[in-house]
């Protein structure tokens, strides 16, 4: 009875000494990730939190002055403008990236072998530093002397002041946006590459022309990558800064950049680092997180309608 | 090995067939046409980069592909004005530290929630998911404050340290990789008296080689052409990294500076050379990584 018992419990102890060293184990592995997450972010998180209620310029303590700062948020002018800037942003930028990067990957889907050739062309103004992105396009949109204007010239029409003009400087940043979607390219490509030809050649059968076989065939089997890209864009976009500091902000702040390319992480830098404003800027990092939230679960909502999932 | 690499060309398997072979090659040559005019417009800006670096001043903005006469000079006045050659160290020093680290701990980390099971694990993965929609900004402040109460300002420390802990992106990344093994592999190892230690190094690590080059050249790149952390805590222009110098450089010379655009274009070839060349030595990591991961390149 009792061997019987031991035997029936040995191999029980077993496992669940297995389990415990297991279980120990695997929060070895993953200690340096949580270690990392107690003490950059959920910690940070708090602290920044606790810092949008007070008034903090790092060489005094902080001030605790109750949702003063988030008031602020409310009546900021330069606030409304730098949310204005970066929404204006993101709604040209989001979509056109999207389209080209799509013409482009299915015209790369179309020409075979080549493909490697011009994906790698595509992709190579995605590697350089944004430093140099926005230094190289601070040139080349120079309203004068740039390419682009002289390139326009060629065409008969009169370029606009990119780098000058209040209501060109966004859509000239938009421009060199669209310089470095390579990687958007290349995942759609890969995502074009995995709808299988069968479906293409049944769609034909039945009589459906290119236009159908897109809207009915291509755009329904990428839709899942379509989304993701759509989702990763928005939230990307939304915090642009590097390329736009390099252009416009630094040590020379240029005249008409300073409000029409005035970008809110640009406002938020400058708050934290230049006025020392922690407490401010902490607020903005916040209120840009909870918009990012909102836009973010609208589209999986939406998503959910128009994304054509196969095995769920 | 073989089966992880067969897992990335996946992607890149079929092509479409169009019903008519003529039409289909017809097709195709227009697309070519069309893509070889785009992909001249996109390397365009390249061309011209590298030339007017290359131009004496009163050229530089005009429109002849060929400098002439060639300028080497802007090269001796950027390295004579700047300390490029310290900017190059320090970047290539923070960026090797940054993608080192990054590589070893997220390839632990990932072990740690593929390998093994224990209560919580996936809400804990989940939480690792969940911190990649987080905005950098919101951290930002808090976490100056903590280097700069670890008097670690104006030092390299803030801008690989972090990566100590490992990255989410690419925790998620070498776990999916981690996922494609047989556990049987493991298995026969333990048999063997191998620890869980020696079960990661020994046979986790060398069989998703791949994926780990590719952590590595997205983690250097991405330390490489940073300007934000550079931005908040160097403050010597002898610790500046080469985009931090290049900033300092373009507000020295060029717009509203000195106006030596030949010098601001020739600084920033010299961040860019870098670059192009570990994409094209690493080419089909780079590929292989943004059609795997989606990671942003």
């Amino acid at each position: 009875m009792t061997a019987v018992a031991q035997q029936v419990a040995r191999p029980r102890k077993g496992r669940a000494t297995i389990e415990r060293a297991e279980t120990l184990a695997g929060l070895a592995f993953i200690s340096p990730w949580f270690i990392g997450f107690l003490i950059f972010t959920a910690g940070p998180m708090a602290i920044s939190l606790f810092l949008s209620l007070t008034e903090y310029n790092i060489i005094s303590p902080p001030k605790f002055i109750g949702v003063a700062n988030f008031q602020e948020l409310l009546t900021d002018p330069r606030l409304g403008l730098s949310l204005g800037n970066s929404f204006f942003y993101a709604l040209l930028h989001v979509p056109l990236t999207i389209i080209v990067a799509l013409a482009l990957a299915m015209m790369l889907n179309r020409v075979g072998r080549a493909a490697g050739f011009f994906r790698t062309a595509f992709y190579l103004p995605s590697i350089t530093p944004s430093v140099a992105v926005g230094t190289l396009f601070l040139w080349l949109l120079n309203p004068r002397v740039g390419l682009i204007n002289r390139g326009l010239d060629l065409l008969g029409i009169n370029g606009p002041g990119w780098t000058t003009d209040p209501n060109w400087i966004k859509p000239g940043i938009v421009v060199m946006s669209l310089w470095s979607l390579g990687s958007t390219v290349i995942i759609l490509l890969a995502a074009l590459r995995n709808v299988p030809n069968e479906l293409y050649e049944a769609a034909s059968i039945d009589g459906a022309g290119s236009w159908t076989q897109f809207i009915k065939v291509t755009i329904p089997l990428i839709s899942g990558t379509l989304f993701f890209v759509l989702i990763v864009n928005t939230i990307s976009s939304l915090q642009i800064f590097t390329e736009v500091y390099t252009m416009y902000f630094g040590k020379q702040q240029s005249g008409p950049a300073a409000s029409a390319g005035l970008f809110y992480n640009i406002y938020l830098f400058r708050q934290a680092f230049e006025f020392l404003r922690m407490g401010y800027a902490s607020a903005m990092a916040w209120l840009l997180f909870v918009i990012i939230m909102i836009l973010t679960a609208i589209q999986l909502r939406l998503g959910r309608r128009w994304v054509y999932e196969e095995n769920t | 090995m073989s089966a992880i690499s067969s897992q990335i060309r996946l992607n890149q398997g079929q092509r479409t067939q169009a019903p008519s072979h003529v039409w289909k090659n017809v097709r195709r040559v227009i697309f070519i046409i069309v893509l070889l005019f785009l992909t001249a417009i996109f390397l365009t800006p390249f061309l011209w980069l590298l030339s007017a670096s290359l131009k004496v001043r009163a050229e530089v903005f005009n429109t002849d592909v060929f400098p002439d006469p060639i300028a080497w000079n802007n090269y001796v006045t950027v390295w004579q004005a700047a300390p490029v050659l310290t900017w190059l160290k320090n970047s290539t020093i923070v960026a090797v530290l940054a993608a080192a680290t990054v590589t070893i701990s997220s390839a632990a980390v990932a072990f740690g929630f593929s390998y093994f099971h224990f209560r919580g694990r996936d809400m804990l993965f989940n939480l690792v998911l969940a911190t990649m929609m987080l905005p950098g900004v919101v951290t930002m402040i808090p976490v100056y404050l903590i280097w700069n109460g670890l008097g670690q300002v104006n030092t390299f420390t803030p801008l690989w340290a972090g990566n100590l802990f490992g990255s989410a992106f690419y925790i998620f990344m070498i776990r999916q990789f981690y996922r494609s093994l047989p556990r049987e592999l493991f298995e026969a190892a333990r048999v063997d008296g191998a620890n869980y230690f020696q079960m990661w190094w020994r046979i986790a690590l060398p069989l998703t080689r791949t994926a780990l080059i590719v952590v590595f050249i997205f983690e250097f790149k991405a330390s490489w052409v940073d300007l934000f952390k550079p931005l908040i805590y160097l403050q010597n222009t002898a610790l500046f990294t080469m985009p931090r110098g290049l900033k300092a450089v373009l507000d020295q010379f060029g717009q509203g500076g000195e106006m030596q655009w030949e010098v601001v274009l020739a600084a920033s070839v010299i961040v860019t050379i870098p670059m192009i060349l570990i994409f094209f030595f690493g080419q089909k990591y780079f590929m292989d990584g943004i059609a795997t991961t989606g990671l942003k390149g």
